[in-house]
């Protein structure tokens, strides 16, 4: 069937709500990235057989349904009861039988599956209520853990297709990009770039042919934004993408997805194919003489292919390496044509801001940084997972509020935005807020959305060298102020970490970098230095505590610090078992001693004592 | 011709060539390891970066490499501001730790008033100083025998496997046009030997002198369609016949 009106469109989207409204009851199983490796697809197969097996009245295998990630990862595997919004946490399978039988039967909620707050102690029912939800504000993730993502019914019930089909029907390409520009949105890819400038400028390119290309790459360890949104809504991303190819008047469009993420690969091949049968791609969309359709590039996972003139080479099958960008893709990109590339996210915001209009978008968030951003909120906080908030929200409300605090109730020390080329925050950044500008005035960027939160026992030092040693090794390699000067910047690092540095080594690694930056071919080399300058910034007495002192106050870096045995060791003698290099001693119930000499510095004591004997000097 | 304005000095460039190539009619010295006339320019080694500007620009200045940036009217250019030289004397002195040994790269270091390198020197180091120059003149003689490979800090120069090339056809463009010497052939004027793989050379039938690989030979008369009796004898040889032939006609012409 081919949808080629408005009207039709609409019709379509009323038989689906009609037919979900008939549902008394929804079973979502989320199969985000977090609950995929928790076992989601069992307990979804568990209710699948339950289901089948057994007649409950009003409830069919139809209420069943895959989702992408619904954002609380930490509390993998999610199952959430709808139109109730209960969700359920950490569910096993065999909780699966009383689910249906208590809560979809007898609407009895189980409490011991209920997400409990960590400051109140209190178990909350219906997620909305639940602080991690309730401060977020979605728009790119509007569908994750709502919709089945492999199905393209269910997209247009929740309102799917609308504003590609206003955009081709009834707007002129130079209306369209007026309303993107209008409503302020900046690439979500990192760089912030206006989208609305972009595509007019190539737009103006006078060519036969324009690309659009959609960034899937996600280098950034640690982020899955992109990932869950190709995985749980990929309608979202084609939907945008289509409202780009007709503003600049492309034929065809590119996705590339990293080859790590082979279920975004399969979901993007299915939502493009279900596309094409409804004629939303392909020839002559809607009866107009606009044709559009996309592919699917799988790229080597590289992190510097995520750079704009590296993918565009890696899809025409060259090397992924950047080249000098005297001549801006937008010009002359993909096969030396204009081309437009963005983000996912970026492309998953636009169908919204066509369909509402920009003065919608601008209402949220801030100035010059409207609408909201996806974050990967991960590390020492309680609530790691998937989230969304308006612009300008302040890391304090991320953390604290969405993230509910530290775990152990930790002290907080710092916050790393950007990916591996971001900066990390101390805690007088906290009530900064968070957009492009803010973080990048902080010392750090705003990256693709990665979010790592680091309590009292990191170390800044350790920190950038585990950084450095990331850049080091996914740079291209092309050009020698990032190839060689990240090196000598991350030999450094590892000089001050093991107690060999200097006097004048923090100097010379601040003049290092400034070379870096102004020296570097691309993005990578440019920002390369980021994790040595924000740490460098505001944790420089740390750094000096390594040179000065020897000393790794943090307790991280081996070569500084010692493990001393207290007397609050009862003998339990576990630490003594755990030691790899019989470097503990001491007899049963009598308290053990470490042989200096021995230690490796690994930790493995500390690990293993329950009763804090082990001091880290 | 487009007016721009090198070191204060106001000059004429030609329509899209490069600033490098007007930088370098001016008699300036800028060092450009990775660019030679006969490739594509990379941008890779950033020593020939200067400052650009404009009068239009408010003061707003950029750093560009000089060898990719096309000439524009009305651009100011600086080859050796404080930065700039600052900027190439962390590169050379990069490069010294990466190449320690390499009689380029230490000469040039020196002329920057660097002898020895500031950082560590980097363990396993040869004089590649990964231009690229092999690999493109390599890849517009349309072989493609030898590529990058890997990336980051491990990155090199290898052909395939690094096992002996077979795309490789012998000719040493690559050992030619590499800046630091770094790619090592031998050739005893029977044989030649590079990335470990052994040519025969074909000899000149008129004067016994070797000329270049068999492979190489056959190469150029399927694709470049050369004759195939062309390589029978050597590049003098076919001069000579020339210079005859010429000398023959004049004689014909006088007879005539
Ligand atoms: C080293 C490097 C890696 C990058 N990786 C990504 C990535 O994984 N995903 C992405 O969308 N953009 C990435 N970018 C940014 C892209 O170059 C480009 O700016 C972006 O895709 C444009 O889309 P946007 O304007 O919608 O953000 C990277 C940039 C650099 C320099
Ligand atoms: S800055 Fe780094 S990643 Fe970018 S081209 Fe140069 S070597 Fe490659
Ligand atoms: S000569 Fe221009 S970058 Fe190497």
């Amino acid at each position: 069937m081919r949808i080629s009106t408005p009207k039709q469109l609409k019709e379509l989207q009323k038989k689906f709500q009609d037919r979900d409204n008939k549902l008394a009851k929804k079973i979502i199983v989320c199969h985000g990235p977090g609950c995929l490796a928790s076992g989601a697809e069992k307990i979804y197969q568990e209710f699948k057989k339950i289901l089948s097996e057994k007649k409950i009245t009003g409830i069919t295998l139809e209420a069943l349904k895959k989702t992408g990630c619904h954002g609380l990862c930490e509390k993998a595997p999610l199952v959430a009861i709808e139109p109730d919004k209960i969700l359920y946490t950490h569910v096993k399978e065999r909780h699966v039988v009383d689910i249906i039988e208590k809560t979809i039967k007898k609407n009895e909620i189980i409490p011991e599956l209920l997400y409990v707050d960590p400051q109140t102690k209190e178990k909350i029912v219906r997620y909305p209520d639940i602080k991690f939800y309730s401060h977020q504000t979605r728009i790119a993730l509007r569908n994750l853990g709502h919709i089945n993502a492999a199905d393209i019914d269910d997209y247009i019930r929740v309102g799917g297709y609308q504003g590609m089909v206003k955009a081709v029907t009834k707007m002129t390409p130079e209306a369209i990009i007026e309303e993107i520009s209008k409503s302020g949105l900046r690439g979500r890819g990192g760089g912030g770039f206006p989208t609305g400038r972009k595509w007019a400028t190539c737009r103006k390119v006078e060519d036969d042919t324009h690309y659009v290309i959609c960034n899937g790459d996600e280098g950034d360890p640690g982020a899955f934004m992109d990932r869950a949104i190709m995985e749980g809504d990929p309608h979202s991303v084609l939907e945008g993408m289509i409202i780009a190819a007709f503003a600049v008047g492309a034929r065809d469009g590119y996705i590339y997805v990293r080859e790590e993420y082979p279920l975004a690969v399969i979901n993007l091949q299915i939502a493009i194919e279900q596309a094409r049968e409804y004629g939303l791609l392909g020839e002559q969309i809607m009866g107009t003489y606009f044709s559009f359709d996309i592919q699917i590039n799988r790229g080597a996972g590289a992190f510097v292919c995520g750079e704009s003139s590296a993918l565009m080479k890696s899809v025409a099958g060259e090397v992924g390496e950047p080249r000098a960008k005297y001549i801006r893709s937008v010009v002359k990109g993909l096969y030396d044509k204009p081309t437009v590339l963005n983000n996912v996210e970026t492309y998953a915001n636009v169908p919204l801001i066509i369909e509402k209009g920009a003065d919608w978008f601008t209402g949220i968030g801030v100035k010059k940084n409207s609408g909201t951003k996806a974050f990967s909120l991960v590390g020492k906080v309680r609530n790691t997972g998937l989230i969304e908030v308006p612009m300008g929200t302040t890391l304090r409300e991320i953390i604290y509020d969405i993230g509910g605090g530290l775990i152990d109730g930790r002290p907080f020390k710092a916050v790393q935005t950007g990916g591996p080329s971001g900066g990390c925050l101390p805690d007088t950044m906290l009530d900064s807020p968070v957009d492009f500008d803010s973080l990048t005035k902080a010392g750090s960027m705003m990256g693709s959305g990665g979010m790592i939160v680091m309590d009292d026992r990191t170390c800044m030092v350790d920190v950038a060298k585990y950084f450095l040693s990331f850049l080091v090794s996914e740079s291209c390699g092309k050009c020698n102020p990032c190839r060689e000067g990240l090196y000598q910047l991350y030999k450094l690092a590892i000089k001050i970490s093991e107690g060999r540095g200097e006097e004048g080594d923090l100097e010379k690694m601040e003049k290092l970098s400034d070379m870096i930056i102004l020296g570097s071919l691309c993005g990578l080399g440019k920002s390369g230095p980021n994790p040595f300058l924000s740490t460098v910034r505001y944790f420089r007495e740390e750094y000096l505590a390594h040179i000065r002192d020897k000393k790794c106050p943090a307790g991280v870096c081996r070569e500084l610090i010692r493990f001393e045995i207290n007397d609050k060791c009862d003998g339990c003698t576990a630490c003594l078992m755990a030691c790899a290099y019989n470097a503990i001693t001491g007899s049963k119930k009598q308290p053990h001693v470490i042989n200096q000499e021995l230690c490796t510095h690994c930790g493995a004591c500390v690990t293993v004592c329950t009763r804090n004997a082990i001091d880290v000097f | 011709m487009v007016n721009i304005t090198i070191n204060g000095k106001l000059v004429q460039a030609y329509e899209g060539e490069m600033l490098l190539a007007a930088i370098r009619r001016e008699n300036i010295d800028i060092p450009a390891l990775c660019h030679h006339e006969a490739v594509e320019p990379y941008g890779a080694c950033r020593l020939c970066m200067v400052e650009i500007t404009k009068n239009e620009w408010d003061g707003w200045k950029n750093h560009v490499t000089s060898c990719l940036y096309p000439v524009e009217e009305g651009l100011i250019v600086n080859t050796h501001t404080p930065t700039v030289i600052e900027l190439r004397k962390t590169i050379l002195d990069l490069f010294l730790a990466s190449s320690p040994h390499s009689t380029v790269i230490k000469k040039l270091a020196a002329e920057y008033g660097i002898t020895r390198t500031s950082y560590e020197e980097v363990p396993d180091s040869t004089d590649c100083i990964l231009c690229g120059l092999c690999t493109r003149i390599c890849d517009k003689m349309g072989f493609s025998a030898i590529s990058a490979v890997g990336r980051g800090h491990g990155k090199e120069i290898a052909p395939p496997l690094k096992e002996p090339p077979p795309d490789c056809v012998g000719c040493l463009s690559c050992a030619y046009i590499c800046p630091t010497h770094y790619i090592q052939f031998t050739d005893n004027g029977k044989e030649r030997t590079i990335w470990g793989k052994k040519f025969k050379l074909l000899r000149c039938e008129k004067t016994g002198l070797p000329t270049i690989t068999e492979e190489f030979a056959a190469y150029l008369i399927k694709h470049r369609e050369i004759p195939e009796d062309y390589f029978k004898i050597n590049d003098l040889s076919h001069r000579r016949e020339l210079a005859l032939k010429m000398g023959q006609i004049t004689q014909w012409g006088r007879e005539a």
